[in-house]
């Protein structure tokens, strides 16, 4: 953190200063933000315009940023939480009750056929993990994608640690059920 | 552990998110266990694979160029006052951690050029994504990136072509650590780029540290007269394992892994936080896993701040 910034208290040495603060710490993970509302909303145009948006929103509520704690995560809730409130205008987002999060995960371990992994390409992954539910899309991205921990997805999206484990695990296993049937019925 | 609870902790197991101990057991059970230790496979190979077919989305140049339109403006319409509160709110709170973590930790961990480089490297590598500034020569051929720092360096840079090991050369940039120029070389892991700071070094080989700054992973050390800083937001496993494919590739397997010490930096104060591989204790043999098929245990990660 540069010190001369905060030295110099006239309010255009503040201003630059909290502008110059935001750019380093927040502006990085544009490309995060993007591909988390492009996943969540699947349209170019709906990810542009909530990217833009959760930046103002980010840049608004900087005050409440605490100095240190991982940027990337701050700002991906933000994002989230645009895409949320911008599919529930829409009358796009899926009722959350729709996962049943009680049924034991099914898909590849108990299924004995083999999915050939060669078969496997990433528009047929893409297809796939944007026909799933919102919540499973929102974990796989956030895993696969980020990288992020158990623990900094739990925060982002607001649910305990064990749902995201659990929310995880079954996202997978949908994903791995739904690209084996497509091949099959690819093969056919 | 059942074969139940193998199937309930495969994901935590394969994300290095179970406890060491869970981890142990999990992997005992798939030693004694054929069925589980084929479904286990299967389902990583499968993971892994759709891993990597993931397509990741880049931002527009064009939405970039009008976020960054937008934020002038905003910060223009915005009234001083809210605002300069808010800037010393943000200052006000760094005083605060930084006066807690030097009480904390003074007499322990006095500011040193360590610290100082550290915050050095990690502005220089947030600059080269920001400014779309990661190279000043775009080549994957260590060929055409080692003659282009003739001249501009009083040092030539070691270079190594990593893709094989999956870690492709984006190319090089002259930077500035520590009023210095240095060679900043830049590697790529999937959508990841990895900032590899060198510069001479007049001290002794050193081992490895890994640090985390402003959710940055950052490995340095000196090797070979060469002081290195490799920084990258890839996640810290393969953070090392780059810096041991760069830096000790062509060793012997038994001694390829350098023994690691982690620290973690809150607010630029290092709390040290030793590994506590116990059973490494007065051997030489290697804490860093040579890129297992099962990991041993997951690493420590810190977490952050959380004040
Ligand atoms: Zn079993």
């Amino acid at each position: 953190m540069s010190e001369k910034v905060w030295n110099k208290p006239t309010p255009e040495h503040v201003r630059k200063g909290e502008r110059e603060v935001f750019e380093r710490t927040v502006l990085p993970y544009v490309n995060a933000a993007y591909n988390l509302a492009r996943w969540l909303t699947r349209r170019e145009e709906d990810a542009e315009d909530i990217v833009q948006e959760s930046l103002l929103r980010a840049m608004r509520s900087f005050g409440t940023f605490i100095p240190g704690r991982d940027a990337r995560a701050w700002l991906l809730a933000i994002v989230r939480n645009c895409c949320r409130t911008r599919l529930r205008r829409k009358g796009l987002e899926e009722p959350a009750d729709q996962l049943d999060e009680t049924v034991p995960a099914t898909g590849l371990w108990s299924n004995p056929e083999t999915v050939l992994i060669e078969n496997i390409n990433s528009q047929l992954v893409r297809r796939a993990v944007e026909e799933l539910p919102l919540e499973y899309r929102e974990v796989l991205v956030l895993r696969e994608l980020e990288e992020l921990s158990y623990k900094e997805i739990a925060q982002i999206l607001d649910i305990p640690l064990g749902t995201v484990m659990s929310r995880l695990s079954r996202g997978r296993r949908e994903l791995h059920g739904r690209l084996c049937n497509v091949i099959q019925e690819g093969r056919k | 552990m059942s074969c139940d609870r193998i199937q309930d902790s495969l994901d935590a197991y394969l994300d290095r998110e179970l406890d060491v101990l869970s981890a142990r057991d999990f992997e005992r059970h798939l030693n004694d266990c054929d069925a589980c230790r084929v479904a286990f496979e299967r389902y990583r190979d499968l993971q892994a694979s759709v891993k990597t077919q993931l397509p990741y989305f880049q931002a527009p140049e064009s939405l970039v160029r009008k976020i960054r339109t937008q934020l002038g403006s905003s910060e223009r319409r915005g009234e001083p006052s809210t605002i300069a509160w808010r800037a010393w709110a943000v200052a006000a709170s760094l005083v605060i951690c930084l006066a807690f973590g030097t009480l904390l930790f003074r007499s322990a961990l006095r500011p040193s050029s360590t610290e100082l480089i550290a915050d050095q490297v990690v502005s220089s590598h947030i600059r080269s994504l920001m400014a779309n500034h990661l190279v000043d020569v775009p080549s994957s051929d260590q060929h055409t990136v080692k003659p282009w720092f003739n001249g501009k360096l009083d040092f030539a840079p070691p270079i190594r072509d990593l893709s094989p090991e999956g870690f492709p050369l984006i190319g090089g940039r002259l930077d500035y650590v520590d009023a210095r120029a240095v060679a900043a070389l830049v590697y790529k892991r999937r959508q990841h780029p990895i900032n590899l700071f060198l510069w001479p070094a007049s001290d002794v080989d050193s081992k490895p540290s890994a640090l985390v700054i402003r959710g940055y992973h950052v490995i340095h050390g000196i090797q070979s007269h060469t002081a290195y800083w490799a920084i990258s937001d890839l996640n810290a496993d393969e953070l090392k394992q780059f810096v041991q494919d760069f830096f000790y590739q062509s060793r012997e397997r038994s001694d390829r892994s350098a023994d690691y010490t982690t620290r973690t930096t809150v607010h630029s104060n290092f709390i040290a936080a030793k590994r506590g591989n116990a059973h490494n204790h007065g051997s030489q043999s290697p804490q860093m896993p040579v890129r297992p098929l099962i990991r041993e245990s997951r690493l420590p990660l810190p977490a952050p701040c959380a004040a």
